[in-house]
């Protein structure tokens, strides 16, 4: 899977999730840009997630990313 | 999927929530329960209620209950929620001796049941999550011979809280045990999710638990299902009776999926036996549908479990409004099961307010889908509420008879009505209380009387008071009417309150009623009647009771008011024979 498609996928859901109506992530992106993204939301968007791409993050990974771009790193390691 | 999911009902509380009523409630958890109480909220929405609710720190239940200055006891909630997790339990149990391991349950339900005694929180409803079962399998299958062991703690806490709710009215268990076997465990919790954030139930059973916990506070509320309304041909039985025959339905153990229908039935009837009104609304005719009740050996319903049977070339939509009409219950207390997506929707669409799941496909997913729906949560049970069946059976035959009559006059003549008129005595006296506390629409007055003032007018030489029953060749229905009459003066009387109950409308007793009032009026040597309207938002009915009686107005009297003349009175055509 691309990183590209991943980024469109996230987009949708972050969207979808957060009740925006567009988000542009990128490898960077921390939740302090985004105001909706809380310690709260950040628990449906793991769950959207792993939904979305059929695969189970582990508790460590879902504590420790820095950026989005890390999430990224864990989804294309689950997926392939 | 029946439930919405979490994001929808987060997405209602953006909504405008002013125009709901609104209910207290407070939410105390030993693990994180913001999630929850979002749901809550949203299934709030969904039923029609603004719950404003009160979510304690987390961690907090002990001390917010045993602080009666905390922020739990200012606000005040009418429905405390308590959530005390296996999780925390277990974790409890691990650090335990094994002699102080055999007293958890037992621990917790004293925990329990000090809050339910807890005087502080008199006239609360208490709501407590019992425990989904962990298996820790620290000692397999052999935990059940273990008194220590996590799985004899929680199954003996979960059945000691059954004991509680014999002892405390005001404990209702929320249960999400049940709730945990029908899902279960692995979809119930989500270990990845508990460990980041302490939430021990999985996003996705958000949704179930809330429905739950609204299923308790409606049910209490008294926003409850009464009816069940079923159609037959493949929801009652497999095949179409009018095609297949007697021989050809598939009912029991015999004919293909036939035990699919049998259980579902047996279902039905347990229901009948709790005191659910079943009901049958079927494109049929009607001796043909009720050839199964009569005569198929493997017929689990009989055609007394049925309260009100409809079956004929109507719409579906028509039958349950003459089921409707014939019960007087509201439509959102009312189920209604097809098989036909076609006719649900139909019925979805032209009757607000009543439930109509969506059937799956298969006749053998029906029972455990509708069990998963948890249709009927009621707040209340009494061997009283078996009796029901027969109630609205004899309604039912009423209706139907007064069909085969185009004339009134003959109907009502062939009902054999007979009527007892009586002064209040100490056998009547709660009944006529009750009915000037209840009576809402046949009710000019509507003045509410205590049993006190009763007995007061009983004893009290000027004052004329009247009850009235009804009774037929189908049944009786009790006392219907009350009259309190005062003198105004010396030629005048006053009716203070006239009121019938809803049951027997338009079967002439106001004519008897009337009747019955001029003669002992005369008797007593008055030459008036006057009746007054006091309109309500519920009494239109009765907005031109007098004057369709035959009293003429006052003019100028600053209320709406009759009088009625007695000298010239001609009594009133109806058909009910006084029984003295």
């Amino acid at each position: 899977m691309e990183r590209s498609e991943i980024y469109e996928k996230l987009n949708e859901i972050f969207c979808d999730v957060l009740d925006l109506d567009e988000v542009h992530l990128t490898d960077a992106s921390v939740a302090d840009d985004i105001e909706e993204w809380d310690s709260l939301s950040h628990i449906q968007l793991i769950v959207a997630i792993e939904k979305a791409f059929g695969i189970k993050f582990t508790s460590l990974e879902i504590m420790k990313w820095n950026n989005v771009g890390e999430m990224v790193n864990s989804i294309i390691a689950k997926k392939q | 999927m029946p439930f919405s999911d979490f994001k929808t009902l987060k997405r209602l509380l953006k909504s405008d929530l002013s125009a709901l009523p609104v209910v207290k409630v407070s939410l105390l958890g030993d693990t994180a329960t913001q999630f929850l109480a979002t749901a809550i909220r949203g299934t709030g929405v969904e039923r029609g209620y603004h719950i404003d609710l009160y979510e304690a720190e987390y961690d907090q239940v002990e001390r917010q209950l045993l602080d009666p200055t905390s922020e739990f006891y200012e606000f005040n909630a009418d429905f405390i929620i308590l959530f005390q997790s296996t999780h925390k339990l277990g974790e409890n149990h691990a650090m335990l001796s094994s002699e102080q391991q055999t007293t958890l349950a037992e621990d917790r339900l004293n925990f329990v049941a000090s809050v339910c005694s807890n005087p502080a929180l008199e006239g609360k409803k208490i709501i407590y999550f019992n425990y989904p079962e962990i298996d820790d399998a620290v000692f397999g299958s052999y935990a059940n011979h273990v008194p220590q062991s996590l799985t004899w703690q929680v199954r003996r806490l979960n059945c000691g809280l059954m004991d509680l709710t014999q002892q405390y009215p005001n404990l209702f268990i929320c249960d999400i045990a049940a709730l945990q076997n029908k899902l279960g465990r692995d979809a119930m919790f989500a270990a990845n999710v508990y460990t980041s954030t302490e939430m021990v139930l999985s996003m996705d059973v958000l949704p179930n638990v809330a429905s739950r916990v609204m299923d308790i506070i409606c049910a209490v509320k008294g926003q409850f299902k009464k009816c069940l309304i079923l159609d037959l041909d493949n929801t009652v039985w497999g095949g179409v009776i009018g095609d297949d025959g007697l021989e050809g339905i598939q009912l029991g153990h015999g004919l293909g999926i036939g035990k699919a229908f049998t259980e579902f039935q047996m279902w039905v009837k347990k229901l009948k036996q709790r005191g659910i009104i079943i009901c049958v609304a079927s494109k049929n005719n009607e001796e043909t549908a009720k050839e199964p009740f009569e005569k198929h050996p493997d017929m689990v319903l009989k055609l007394d479990d049925i309260a009100v049977f409809q079956a004929n070339w109507e719409t579906k939509v028509d039958n349950i409004r003459t089921i409707q009409s014939i019960l007087n219950i509201s439509f959102d207390s009312m189920v209604f099961l097809d098989d036909n997506p076609f006719e649900r929707n139909i019925v979805r669409e032209n009757i607000k307010g009543i439930t109509v799941p969506e059937l799956p496909e298969d006749p053998a997913d029906y029972l455990e889908y509708l069990y998963g729906l948890n249709l009927f949560e009621t707040a209340s049970y009494s061997s009283a509420d078996k009796d029901r069946t027969k109630q609205y059976q004899v309604e039912a035959q009423r209706v139907s008879l007064s069909k085969t009559f185009t004339n009134e006059a003959d109907f009502l003549k062939s009902l054999d009505m007979v009527s007892v008129v009586s002064g209040f005595t100490k056998f009547n006296t709660p009944r006529v209380a009750q009915l000037t506390q209840r009576s809402n629409q046949f009710n000019l007055r509507t003045v509410r009387y205590t049993d006190a003032d009763i007995e007061s007018f009983a004893s009290d030489a000027e004052v004329i008071d009247l009850s009235f029953t009804l009774q037929d060749k189908f049944g009786d229905n009790g006392l219907i009417a009350v009259i309190i009459m005062k003198p105004q003066d010396k030629e005048t009387l006053f009716v203070d309150t006239w009121l019938m109950s809803c049951r027997v409308l338009k079967r002439g007793v106001e004519n008897f009623t009337l009747n019955t009032m001029v003669e002992i009026a005369k008797s007593k040597g008055y030459k008036r009647i006057i009746g007054e309207y006091l309109p309500t938002p519920k009494n239109g009915m009765v907005a031109l009771h007098y004057p369709e009686l035959g009293f003429t107005p006052i003019e100028g009297s600053p209320t709406a008011q009759w009088v009625l003349d007695l000298e010239n009175y001609q009594p009133r055509e109806c058909f009910i024979v006084a029984n003295e």
